[in-house]
């Protein structure tokens, strides 16, 4: 007979094991998530992420026996990015006559994000590369990292940053638009996309298929302006 | 299903391929996004074709950023002494930014007559 801790030994070196307890973390978190009605805080990839980490530091894995079972979910992450055409066709006469309310509100949206984090953050006494790490948090993690370091912030924290601000905005999104009685579906899947990248575009779909295909065009639009305005702003700052 | 996969697979590579032939600072994926979407609009069949496939995928997009959001879980020390006023910094930015850019977009919703 084979002894648990073989068995244990055994899982541990493949990627099975992380792959599925990944799945059955996420189906967790969206059962809960749909159990509570999408209530904020109970956000999918909020549970599943404390599962995850709960369980890695319980069986003292490390993250990088953890990713060569999960970076199979990990690399979806590009295929699903182009998929976002297809709600975007669907969308496509909306998003043809909101061409001026996007414009405007990418431009309000993505210039907050940048301004208000260099500002606040400032005023709390944080300064040089941890102003830097801050500055592009709104963008989409690769363009986040290549703006980062750019201008001399650091990738690691950087994607910390982006990472927290995606489940950040992914969490406060419905309730803060509630509060404001914005119900157009197209402005706040915009807005979520602007402020909250893929992560909030997650979210957005939860509301509705326009919701997550302005979010997907706020995220995508959002990136090229965080690049182009970004370096522009933090010398302001520095 | 995997003509569909087929397909978004073809176009990140074509937007990664263009990413770095532009130097533009988007991801593949995304440029591969635009590309997709251009072919749908010269090819409306293939839309059909693909939207089961994508919409399956979309409705978990959450699940795809599970593994790297467990990865920050390790690097939550980096925050070190600062980790309070960058969590609120985050907290307070990401609201406004949301705020504002919905605000905007309604205002100028109503402004040129499309508000739904």
């Amino acid at each position: 007979m084979t002894g648990f801790s073989d068995i244990w030994s055994y899982l541990a070196e493949g990627p099975l094991l992380w792959l599925a307890a990944t799945l059955v973390a996420y189906a967790i978190g969206d059962a809960l998530s749909r159990a509570s009605r999408r209530a904020p805080l109970a956000n999918p990839v909020l549970i599943a992420v404390i599962l995850l980490a709960t369980l890695l530091v319980f069986t003292g894995t490390s993250y990088e026996t953890y990713f060569e079972g999960a970076q199979f979910v990990h690399f979806m992450l590009g295929p699903a990015t182009v998929a976002l055409a297809a709600p975007l066709y669907a969308n496509r006469a909306r998003i043809r006559a909101a061409l001026l309310p996007m414009l405007a509100g990418l431009f309000a949206g993505s210039l907050t994000a940048v301004v208000s984090a260099l500002a606040i953050a400032r005023a709390f006494g944080l300064s040089g590369e941890t102003l830097a790490s801050l500055a592009p948090k709104s963008a989409t993690a690769p363009v986040a990292l290549g703006v980062a370091e750019s201008i001399g912030g650091s990738p690691t924290l950087t994607a910390v940053l982006v990472i927290l601000t995606g489940i950040t905005g992914a969490v406060i999104a419905a309730p803060l638009l509630n509060l404001m009685r914005i119900r157009d579906a197209r402005a706040r899947g915009f807005a979520i996309g602007t402020a909250a990248h893929g992560i909030g575009t997650a979210r957005a779909f939860q509301e509705s298929e326009t919701a997550g295909a302005f979010s997907g065009i706020g995220m995508g639009l959002n990136a090229l302006l965080t690049a182009l305005i970004v370096p522009l702003i933090i010398p302001l700052f520095l | 299903m995997i003509h569909a996969v087929a397909l978004l697979l073809v176009f990140q590579l074509a937007g990664e391929i263009a990413a770095r032939l532009t130097g533009l600072p988007l991801p593949g994926p995304v440029l591969g996004m635009a590309g997709l979407l251009a072919t749908f609009l010269a090819f409306p069949r293939l839309y059909d074709l693909v939207n089961p496939t994508t919409s399956g995928l979309l409705s978990h997009l959450s699940l795809l950023f599970v593994p790297a959001g467990v990865g920050i879980v390790g690097h939550l020390g980096r925050l070190g002494s600062d980790g309070l006023p960058i969590l609120l910094v985050i907290l307070a930015s990401t609201a406004l930014a949301i705020a504002v850019g919905g605000a905007v977009f309604i205002a100028f919703a109503r402004l040129v007559g499309d508000a739904e």
